[in-house]
């Protein structure tokens, strides 16, 4: 599903050149349920936001779902972000001034599905993270977990092989975020490809590998993930390591 | 679909969207207020200033300055009723000329109103040359009255309201100096910056036939003349200057043997100074487009800066540059061409409205042109929507990540 080599992304702000990857190999096959954890800065958001087709690498080769997209212009990439990826925020960015329901139709409208088709997607979708008696209701009516599942039937709303979430629990208390992760596992167990950026050793535990990035790469030394696993054990969060 | 969704966004956001249509509104028809009392006030200036009578030349009696064929410098030269005759005949580019006999101090009454006025004895000629222009209902003097010597009088508006009031002057009776007098016409109010002889608006004309056969005149107090195109102006005082000169021996190069006050030279002389207002509007008028269009290219860029967030978020769903960009635009046109609009029609309300508070005194009558208005709208539009667009594009240009950072 996901064929990164030599993926690197430098960000030039001023003077300062900073290198957020450092040529990334990774590999992720269809129907893996995968999370990437890392110290704060390491690189997991710029490296999401490249899988996601948001943003570019400055070099490297990427290759999403056998199509290698670096040649891509950008209204190609509008495609594959509408159509093959559902990306699910932290901040769950959804329109405040749209209800739920509008929020989930927007990737639909930009997909050019009819209405009458898509009316019934969304309520669909709502209706699968739980949220059918929720279509009116906007953003700052919802509870955070409430938001973060909007967010998610939005993600699938144009069916998605490859779902990515970059820390999809973070601004959740752990039982509204254990119930995404178990949206999750059930989506994954549909089918979905999942690749999930998080802190949380109780989530990370949940998902069938575990990438860990450091300093713009992946580590692949078996001392140094042991390391990394201890400190996170014991303090329940990857940022000490 | 499309429609409805830009409708939807808009709705959604009706803060926004109201402050972006006032601010509009209140650019628009603050530009075109300006530019339309800028106008008021220069027309006004320019009436003000004509109010005396439009290139006319007043000539008063002098006294020579010069010898001449023998004869010494200081002998006065008068001016008469057949001087004007005279003048008629050997000047073929002559317009209009009126002999005027001016009485100060005459006491006028009506009904219980008694007062002093100063009067002026002319002919029909003069209404027009003068900007003596009788109200609605009235007329000027004409020639019968001045051929028959007839007892009626033209008063200045200022006059009959103060013999009058509110009641109807024309066909009433005036007693001046206690021989009764037919109102025929009254002054319409003008503006009238200049004067030789106090203000037309406090006099009373009557046919200098009758004045002359009344007060007794032989000598004129001034002659008003008129050449019959401008470009003659110049050439008509000149011959008149002649024409007196050889009928009563002075040098017609002795411009002080005749008096002559001339408003075309005060035109001239004022052109500058009108010319330096009108760039001084203009200066305003571009100021407040500039000021105008910085306010709206100002609220166009925070409300996108404040929707790039939005912008990011619908380019990472999928939405094409060209769908979000056309999105901004027409809803850009929707909130400009409305508040434009509404602008306009408010401005233009009030300057039709004006004419109601009785200010035109002050500031004249505003206006301004179609032309003018729409273009300088329209030109605050375009600012409108370039400042909501470029800064859109430039959003919708970015990464998605890059434009949801901002
Ligand atoms: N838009 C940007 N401009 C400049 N530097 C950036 C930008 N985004 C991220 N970085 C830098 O790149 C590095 C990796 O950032 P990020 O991928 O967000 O890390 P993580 O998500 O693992 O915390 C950090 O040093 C960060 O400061
Ligand atoms: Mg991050």
């Amino acid at each position: 599903m996901i064929k990164m080599s030599g993926i690197r992304k430098a960000y030039n702000t001023g003077r300062i050149k900073v290198e957020a990857l450092k040529g990334v190999d990774l590999e992720i096959g269809a129907g893996e349920f995968v999370s990437i954890v890392g110290p704060s800065g390491s690189g997991k958001s710029t490296l999401m936001n490249i899988a996601g087709c948001l943003d570019v690498p400055s070099d490297g080769g990427y290759e999403l779902d056998g199509e290698s997209v670096e040649k891509l212009n950008m209204s190609q990439l509008a495609d594959i972000r509408n159509k093959k990826i559902g990306f699910v925020f932290q901040a769950f960015n959804l329109l405040p001034y749209a209800t739920a329901f509008e929020n989930v139709e927007l990737p639909l409208i930009f997909g050019k599905v009819a209405t009458k088709k898509r009316q019934d997607r969304v309520v669909e979708l709502l209706g699968r993270v739980g949220l059918q008696d929720r279509l009116g209701h906007k953003p700052a009516e919802l509870s955070g977990g409430e938001m973060q599942r909007v967010a998610i039937a939005r993600a699938l709303a144009n069916n998605p092989k490859l779902l990515l979430a970059d820390e999809p629990t973070g601004n959740l208390d752990s039982q509204s975020g254990k119930a995404i992760i178990d949206l999750f596992e059930e989506l994954w167990k549909s089918g979905t490809t999942i690749l999930m950026i998080t802190h949380d050793f109780n989530v990370a535990k949940r998902t069938n590998r575990v990438v860990y990035l450091r300093d713009g790469l992946v580590v692949t030394k078996a001392a140094d993930i042991a390391q990394g696993i201890k400190s996170w054990k014991h303090d329940r969060q990857f940022d000490t390591a | 679909m499309f429609i409805r969704q830009i409708f939807r966004d808009m709705r959604g956001q009706k803060l926004r969207s109201a402050l972006t249509l006032f601010g509009i509104f209140w650019g628009t028809s603050a530009l075109i207020l300006l530019g339309a009392f800028g106008h008021g006030i220069h027309a006004h200036q320019v009436k003000q200033f004509h109010g005396l009578g439009e290139n006319i030349v007043i000539m008063w009696p002098g006294r020579t300055s010069m010898t001449y064929q023998g004869l010494p410098k200081g002998r006065a030269i008068y001016l008469r009723e057949e001087d004007v005759s005279l003048l008629k005949a050997q000047i073929p580019d002559l317009g209009p000329i009126s002999i005027e006999y001016q009485n100060w101090g005459i006491s006028l009454k009506r009904g219980k109103v008694i007062l002093s006025s100063q009067i002026a004895g002319v002919s029909a000629e003069y209404g027009d040359m003068r900007n003596v222009i009788a109200d609605w209902g009235g007329r000027f003097l004409n020639e019968t009255d001045v051929n028959l010597r007839r007892r009626v009088c033209f008063i200045g508006n200022d006059l009959k309201n103060d013999l009058f009031g509110e009641t109807d002057a024309v066909g009433q009776v005036v007693e001046v100096n206690g021989v009764p007098f037919t109102v025929v016409g009254v002054m319409v109010k003008k503006g009238q910056d200049s004067s030789y002889s106090g203000r037309d608006e406090d006099k009373l004309f009557m046919p200098y036939t009758t004045s002359a056969m009344m007060f007794g005149h032989t000598m004129a107090d001034v002659v008003v003349f008129k050449a019959k195109s401008l470009d003659k102006h110049n050439d008509v005082k000149d011959q008149a200057y002649k024409v007196l000169g050889k009928k009563y021996k002075f040098d017609p190069l002795d411009k002080q043997a005749l008096w002559m006050w001339d408003t075309a030279e005060n035109m001239e002389f004022f052109s500058s100074f009108f010319w330096g207002f009108r760039i001084f509007l203009m200066m305003i008028s571009f100021a407040t487009l500039i000021v105008g269009g910085i306010g709206v290219a100002n609220i166009m860029y925070v409300v996108v800066k404040e929707r790039s967030r939005e912008i990011g978020l619908k380019l990472a769903l999928g939405a094409k540059k060209g769908f979000v960009l056309v999105q901004f635009l027409l809803e850009t046109l929707f909130i400009t061409f409305l508040g434009g609009a509404t602008g306009f029609m408010f401005a233009m309300g009030i300057i039709r409205m004006f004419p109601s508070f009785d200010l035109e005194e002050y500031v004249g009558i505003p206006s301004i042109s179609n032309v003018e208005a729409i273009a300088s709208v329209s030109l605050l539009m375009l600012i409108g929507l370039a400042a909501g667009f470029f800064p859109a594009r430039r959003a919708a240009s970015l990464n998605p990540v890059q434009s949801l950072k901002m």
